[in-house]
């Protein structure tokens, strides 16, 4: 709280001047690639291409749009995810860990049970039907995942230091992603084939959007839709709110405490396993791995969006979706660094830590209560 | 298992309750539990899979130890009771047993449904375990009815075995619990006794014990009982008083070492690497290059109070720079510089990385620095693997062809030499537990636990914090990079894939199994878990286990943190810190007791 | 005496809108001892967070021995001679009694990483110094922190002697002037009598320049020379304790009936 409260001094020590230095650099880095991208555009023999990338060339439109689209798809679910880190971490004020987990045994059962689907034709003649009852077997399970997780692993460590149950959580994390390589088989496991007319593309003015992306979208945004009306328009989403404010304040004023963080973590849950059917839809194939890369992330889109604020944790999402996706080509490339697809997870980290040292309190701000802020 | 012993001492308790005055509904959901569990279990197919570690020959396999340890331990704890002040407390008895039999029962029925599952339908198509082999197994090849029936009795006798060890005195609680360790902890080592027994020419005592095809003998299994029988009854008083000596003399002075202890240590140390065959020395190895990580992520996590999961990077910073300069194959720069030069390189990239990573995240707030610390590890992995940088470090292909470790004027240590290798980790491990007592006790170690305790008091008492955390992130560097280039020179090689963020978690459960800021907890930590376990990429005592291993670090380190969060060997601060509610009621009750205003309160603290 | 050790310059303060803290202006001599007081949320303890580098002031200044204490960091604060203590009470609860106050002396204290390793000379004679310095700060109190107490984790004290380890852990950091916030909150009248006493001496045998912030009107009058008084973030008045607890404007504000029937 009271550094928080301390004006923005000038640099004093070695420390304060090494991240001033690392702002400008990375802040100096991203423009200068991004405008000699721009000069690549324009020209791509010109001399400062040459010297630094001599397979400069110009990305076109279709190139440019196809980044955009699918950085923003896998965005929207980089932001279903994020809810529920941020939606825990407002109201118990910890990371909760496993939440990638959670996400993945969505996929995981999104899996199994279009596969089932599939094979009882049900995928096949009626695909909407099936995929109704996929996404429906996946909140589910998703969704007890997560309450069962917090009445085991968590509730019992209210009110302990806050790392502890931070650790706590990892191996939650652990334990999922294990439970599922032993009980499953590990490696990757497909999803049935989509239909045609998702595998299509779909004209939407200047772009042309590939359906099942286009269905992540909607999908995504009809699910936050519901969920800021269940927070911001109901009693549930008030007390959830109240108790994200303070705890004990929230019970004298006769709000059930535990059922409301159980909604919380069952909210969260349910996001994440549509989150999760999503995934399977868009890439096609789940792993046990699934869940771990994409939750660090989620989780790093909510703090870039501001942790606690659930419209920041969907535009965290998209951001650092389109960054992930754009950013290799429209700035490592310019600036000479080869194999640059490569770096796409280590640019997720990079906007966090940029983020983090620019401004700490995420872009749209956080919401938490006075005592997680210390 | 042995949490309730202490009802002999609790002076006078109310009769028995009924048999059958049960919260029968806690029972059924216990049982329930207990019916899940065996399940899971059976699911993973450890049964199945771990049958061939055998205990006990034939009595007794690893596989089925995986399932009956579920109903002992459910039907104990589902009697337990939580002893409070004032609370009555009534005489154990039939009521017990009854408990314990129904969520054994209970439980067995599952195992039961599972089995005829198992023979009546085909799941096998998500559930990849649901096999022949599982039902062969559980149902031991005589049919489904034997196998059910058998299920339930046995499950029954194991939970009222449970329940029942609340009827037994402290002492045979003891006893039954020593012989079922000794038992299981000497099955488990059983390739490194070989080994050993092998060095010490006690050969004669290892056939004694065990049978030739694998597994303890009876007979083995009798004389390890007898033997744990007479530790508890002749060392067990000793023992105990030698322990109390040892906390008091910690309370009055806490800087000063056994140095008895410390003196055989160190010959052990030096000894007993001549005597132990190549397999042992190499598991050895393993164990000290993850010791040197835990005891540098020690000081971070433990004394300082930072939550580092990047950790990994330091370890693969020392790894490549090791490679870099001594590897006349490394591309890009390679100055093919003797090893004991190169670790000073070593050193300088560990202060560069640990500096440059640590300085934007040490004011950040605990739990978001764990974050972006993990981070960092994977840019670092992925940029070492990148093709960008694969000019230096050769991208997934690595670095291979690093010769051994030579110590100028001393010695050349092959990698290949299992002895050679176990040698140098000792020097360092030595060196990092030299490195974290004498900090520990200093005016720095002091600023990292006022840091640890409370940051903004901490700086307000003039300690700038910024620093501190600083240099405790750089020596944890350091550590872990030494870890890193020994292991280079071990292995001849690296890639990227050694170091993954699995090994930074890995240490973190290590260290938090063993019991934060505590070396002997450290050190028991690594060398419980990856000796017997295995670490993420090396083999342990119990190569069968390593499909499981990760389940059990998962598991291990969600109980450890309900359970005992202290750790095994905690640390007398720590253990206080998390234990803070028990402590305060304790001085309160003590307060009340005394009624002598303010010198009441401050008594001797009784251990939890 | 009357050498303006810390000078409070016209500071202000303001969070989001609100006056914390406006135009307060007053010094404190070496060897004074001064006491503010004022209702709850009259902006105290955020004077205190100022002067301690917690937060930094809207406007004005902080001088303290010519200097001006701005931009400063806690720890350099503490550096330059200034210690306080807490409200609600902050130890370092399982460090010993003994590491509480010789971790306060980090800052007066030079020896790093390397004279550890090696236990140099200076290392062991520094060490020697810091724990001397420790046990006479915590003889200060008489027999309660020191003894079989030395080595016991903090959390095990009364807290009365919570408190009072809490001013021997700013006394430990070596300072001219001791800001102690609220010192006798929660004790009883005895006890706080007794540590009445004890800020007379720490001025008296330790020269510490002693700034108060305290409810309690019979310490406030038995030690203070000078008397400072907030009211939502205003000085009402200041001066002698009798002076200012005959001010109607005191009276009006903060005590609301005359000041000896409060005590």
């Amino acid at each position: 709280m009271t550094t928080a409260m301390r004006s923005k001094a000038r640099p004093r020590t070695g420390v304060d001047w090494f991240l001033t230095f690392l702002r400008v650099l990375l802040t100096g880095l991203v423009l200068f690639g991004l405008l000699a991208f721009l000069w690549q555009q324009i020209d791509p023999d010109n001399p400062l291409a040459s010297a630094i990338n001599p397979d400069a060339n110009r990305l076109s439109w279709d190139a440019f749009q196809g980044l955009v689209i699918s950085g923003l798809s896998q965005g929207a679910m980089y932001g279903l995810i994020a809810l529920g880190y941020s939606m825990v971490y407002g109201v118990l004020g910890f990371i909760n860990f496993a939440h990638g987990e959670v996400f993945m045994v969505g996929a995981m059962t999104g899996m199994i049970t279009s596969n089932k689907l599939f094979e009882a034709g049900v995928w096949e003649d009626n695909f909407l039907l099936a995929i109704l009852i996929a996404v429906l077997v996946s909140v589910i399970c998703s969704t007890v995942t997560a309450v069962v997780t917090e009445r085991i692993a968590y509730r019992p460590l209210r009110g302990s230091p806050r790392l502890i149950p931070l650790i706590t959580s990892i191996g939650v994390s652990f334990f999922i992603q294990n439970t599922s390589a032993v009980l499953l088989g590990p490696g990757a496991k497909s999803y049935p084939r989509l239909p045609d007319w998702l595998r299509d593309d779909i004209g939407i003015g200047p772009f042309d959007i590939e359906g099942k992306k286009l269905l992540v979208l909607v999908v995504a945004g009809v699910s936050m839709g519901a969920l800021w009306y269940l927070v911001e328009r109901t009693k549930t989403g008030k007390a959830m709110r109240a108790v994200a404010e303070d705890k004990e304040i929230a019970s004298l004023m006769g709000i059930d405490v535990d059922r409301t963080i159980v909604t919380t973590f069952a909210v969260g849950g349910a996001m994440a396993g549509v989150a999760g059917i999503l995934w399977g839809i868009l890439f096609g194939s789940v792993t046990e791995f699934t869940g771990f890369l994409p939750g660090i992330k989620a989780f790093s889109a909510a703090v870039v969006g501001g942790i606690g604020n659930l419209g920041g944790a969907m535009a965290g999402g998209l951001t650092l979706g389109s960054s992930e996706s754009l950013a290799p080509q429209l700035v490592l490339e310019p600036l000479g660094v080869t194999g640059h697809t490569q770096l796409k997870d280590a640019v997720a980290f990079l906007v966090l830590i940029f983020v983090l040292l620019v401004k700490p309190t995420g872009l749209f701000g956080e919401r938490l209560s006075a005592e997680d802020r210390a | 298992m042995s949490e309730t012993m202490n009802t002999d001492e609790a002076g006078v308790l109310a009769p028995a309750r009924g048999a059958f005055d049960q919260d029968w509904r806690k029972l059924v959901n216990w049982g329930l539990i207990c019916a899940l569990a065996l399940i899971f279990v059976s699911l993973t197919d450890m049964p199945d899979k771990l049958d061939k570690r055998v205990i006990v020959e034939p009595l007794l396999s690893m596989g089925y130890l995986s399932l009956i340890w579920i109903p002992v331990a459910l039907g104990n704890f589902v009697t337990r009771e939580v002893v409070l002040e004032g609370m009555t407390q009534h005489k154990k008895g039939l009521r017990e047993l009854v408990a314990g039999v129904s969520v054994g029962a209970i439980g067995g029925a599952g195992l039961a449904l599972l089995i005829w599952l198992l023979d009546t339908r085909d799941l096998s198509d998500p559930l990849v375990n649901w096999n022949d082999a599982l039902l062969e197994v559980l149902s031991f090849g005589e049919g489904v009815g034997y196998g059910a029936i058998f299920w339930i009795l046995a499950s029954a006798g194991l939970g009222l075995a449970g329940g029942a060890f609340h009827l037994l005195s402290a002492i045979a609680n003891r006893l039954l619990l020593a012989i079922a360790l000794t038992i299981v902890l000497t099955a488990s080592l059983e390739s490194a006794l070989d080994d050993i027994s092998e060095g010490f020419q006690l050969e004669w005592l290892f056939e004694a014990l065990f049978e030739k095809k694998g597994g303890l003998s009876v007979q083995g299994a009798i004389i390890l009982a007898v033997f744990a029988i007479a530790w508890v009854l002749v060392l067990g008083g000793q023992a105990k008083r030698g322990r109390a000596a040892v906390t008091a003399r910690r309370e009055l002075s806490p800087t000063k070492v056994n140095t008895v202890g410390l003196v055989l240590i160190a010959v052990a140390a030096v000894v007993l690497p001549m005597f132990l065959g190549r397999l042992t020395n190499d598991l050895f190895t393993n164990v000290g290059l993850f010791l040197l990580l835990a005891l540098g992520l020690n000081i971070v996590v433990g004394l300082a109070g930072i939550l580092d999961l990047g950790y990994v990077a330091f370890f693969a910073v020392g790894g490549y720079t090791a490679a870099i300069m001594t590897s006349p194959s490394s591309p890009g720069l390679s100055p093919e510089l003797p090893w004991w030069v190169a670790i000073f390189v070593v050193v300088f990239m560990a202060i560069v990385a640990g500096l440059f990573i640590g300085a934007p995240v040490i004011r950040m707030r605990g739990d978001y620095l764990a974050i972006v610390t993990l981070g960092f590890g994977e840019i670092i992995r992925l940029t070492v693997r990148s093709d960008w940088a694969s000019g230096f470090t050769g991208g997934a292909q690595g670095i291979l062809s690093i010769p051994g470790a030579d110590i100028v004027g001393v010695a050349t240590v092959k990698g290949t030499d299992p002895q050679q290798v176990l040698y140098l980790v000792i020097g360092f491990v030595a060196i990092a537990i030299y490195v974290s007592w004498r900090l520990e006790n200093s005016r720095i170690g002091r600023a990292w636990m006022a840091v640890r305790e409370d940051e903004s008091v901490a700086e307000a008492m003039g300690i700038n914090t910024v620093n501190s955390k600083l240099q405790a992130f750089v020596v944890g560097a350091i550590l872990a990079s030494f870890s890193g280039a020994i292991f280079a020179a071990k292995v001849g090689s690296v890639f990227e894939s050694s170091f993954k963020i699995l090994v930074s978690i890995v240490i973190l459960v290590i260290v938090i199994v063993g019991g934060m800021g505590r070396i002997a907890g450290v050190a028991a930590g690594a060398l419980v878990l990856v000796g017997i376990l295995g670490g993420p990429n090396q083999p342990g005592l119990l190569a069968e286990f390593s499909e499981f291993k990760l389940l059990i670090y998962g598991a291990l380190l969600i109980w450890m943190m309900l359970k005992r969060p202290e750790g095994l060997i905690p640390n007398v601060r720590r253990s206080r810190e998390l234990h803070q509610d028990e402590f305060l009621q304790d001085a309160w009750l003590k307060a009340q007791a005394n009624d002598d205003d303010d010198e009441a309160a401050s008594g001797e603290v009784a251990p939890a | 005496m009357s050498e303006r050790l810390l000078d409070i310059q016209n500071l202000s303060v303001t969070f989001g809108g609100l006056n914390a803290l406006s135009d307060l202006d007053f010094h404190v001599d070496a060897g004074e001892i001064v006491s503010v007081i004022g209702p709850n949320g009259a902006g105290k303890t955020t004077f205190f967070n100022m002067i301690s580098g917690m937060v930094t002031p809207t406007s004005g200044d902080i001088v303290f021995k010519g200097e001006s204490l701005l931009g400063l960091d806690p720890n350099q604060v503490t550096a330059r001679g200034i210690a306080r203590t807490f409200q609600n009470v902050r130890l370092f609860a399982n460090m010993t009694i003994l590491e509480n106050v010789m971790v306060s002396q980090h800052c007066r204290t030079k020896q790093g990483i390397m004279g550890a390793l090696f236990q140099t000379g200076g290392f062991k004679r520094e060490e020697q110094e810091i724990r001397e310095h420790g046990e006479k700060v915590l003889g200060f109190f008489g027999s309660r922190l020191v003894g079989f107490r030395l080595n016991q984790p903090a959390s095990v004290l009364s807290y009365a002697n919570r408190r009072r380890l809490e001013i021997a852990r700013a006394m430990a950091t070596k300072p001219e002037v001791i800001l102690l916030d609220e010192p006798v909150a929660g004790m009883n009248p005895k006890e706080s009598e007794e540590l009445t006493g004890l800020i007379g001496k720490l001025r008296d045998e330790w020269g510490f320049t002693i700034v108060m912030i305290e409810h309690d009107m019979g310490v406030v009058r038995d030690v203070s020379d000078r008397v400072v008084v907030l009211d939502h973030g205003e000085t009402i008045a200041q001066g002698s304790y009798d002076e200012v607890s005959s001010d109607p404007a005191v009276i009006e504000a903060y005590l609301g009936r005359p000041a000896e029937e409060a005590s």
